[in-house]
């Protein structure tokens, strides 16, 4: 699957998601299973996504300069900053660290 | 034991018109989460081309995606070097929370035809935050309609600034925009951190991905994650029983 494909195909399957939302009786889509799995999803996701971000170089593991900006993320959403701010805090981070010669 | 009610409280909301006061108040507050979410698409554009996504692939995903966290799992899965199609099966997996939204939303706005298509489009995070606080149609359709619309020209326009920007940057690595990435993730996944389960849910499925990078193809360890979000929602039922 070429990449275009791919950001048009999950594209409309979103758009898709969303819609059946509006027009599904909800008695069809609303079980309490189906609703348990659907709020758990997103959390396991973004857990995962975080650590292959942060920690992935191709197959290997590797602690540099992203795991440091992660942990002033976490320290500026524990100061409850708006999600622009956490997001600049982390790269302002890792950059300072690279620009010292870190990895 | 019979399975508690999904949502408890009452979902249809009376068709009482709104009051100016009112309106000015719901276009105000809708308005103000409208600009702040909008601003931030800049970091998904610049996350996007820092991925590997060209520019108009970047803002394509937010014309067409439109739901934030699925797009930045694209992206972040394109740029660990994961294939186009789990690349949109992590789009997808995201994307089915909204799912979800829509069933909350369809009994109080009440559209259809034409106006549910267009409005299913708006149906994100933030929107629906912004219509389930309200107690009557009209303001709930205002809310809903003010905040989404306003997202998704805010949105797209800070996509393509952050992608242009991005781009003129050169290597990524230099700003930090792959750590970033791991920042704008982590601000999503905080919120719904809210208690053991889904700590718990966080913990193992990132453990799990940790543990497949190094044997499996990119891609797979964020799509292994759902496994664990899957058992985890049946095990919970079966504890209840």
């Amino acid at each position: 699957m070429s990449l275009w494909l791919a950001v048009v195909a999950a594209g409309v399957g979103c758009y898709a998601l969303k819609l059946a939302g509006l027009s599904v009786p909800e008695s069809v889509l609303d079980r309490p299973y189906v609703r348990r799995a659907t709020e758990l999803l997103p959390v396991a996701l973004l857990a995962a996504l975080i650590a292959v971000q942060v920690l992935a170089d191709g197959p290997r593991l590797v602690i540099d300069a992203r795991l440091a900006g992660l942990g002033a993320a976490a320290v500026a959403l524990l100061l409850r900053a708006p999600f622009l701010v956490v997001v600049v805090v982390a790269a302002a981070t890792a950059a300072l660290l690279r620009a010292l010669g870190l990895p | 034991m019979p399975a508690p009610p999904p949502f408890p409280d009452e979902l249809a909301v009376p068709e009482e018109p709104l009051g100016d006061h009112e309106r000015a108040a719901v276009v105000r507050d809708s308005l103000a989460v409208g600009v702040a979410t909008g601003a931030y698409g800049i970091s998904f554009g610049a996350a996007g081309v820092a991925a590997g996504l060209d520019v108009w692939q970047t803002c394509v995903l937010s014309l067409l995606m439109f739901t934030g966290a699925s797009q930045f799992a694209l992206a972040g899965v394109i740029g660990a070097g994961g294939s186009p199609v789990a690349a949109a099966a992590a789009a997808l997996l995201l994307g089915t929370r909204n799912t979800l939204y829509g069933l909350r939303l369809a009994p109080m706005l009440a559209w259809t035809g034409a106006r549910r298509w267009g409005a299913a489009h708006l149906v994100i995070d933030e929107s629906t935050a912004m219509t389930i606080n309200r107690h009557t149609r009209p303001a709930a359709r205002l809310g809903f309609l003010t905040t989404g619309g306003s997202i998704f020209v805010l949105w797209n326009l800070f996509t393509a600034i952050g992608a242009f920007g991005g781009e003129a940057m050169g290597d990524p690595r230099t700003y930090g925009l792959d750590a970033a990435v791991g920042g704008a993730f982590l601000a999503l996944l905080w919120p719904r951190l809210t208690d053991t389960t889904h700590r718990v849910a966080a913990v193992a499925g990132a453990a799990l991905a940790i543990a497949l990078v190094p044997l499996t193809p990119a891609g797979v360890p964020v799509l292994a994650a759902a496994v664990v979000a899957l058992g985890m929602a049946l095990r919970v039922r079966e504890a209840r029983r």
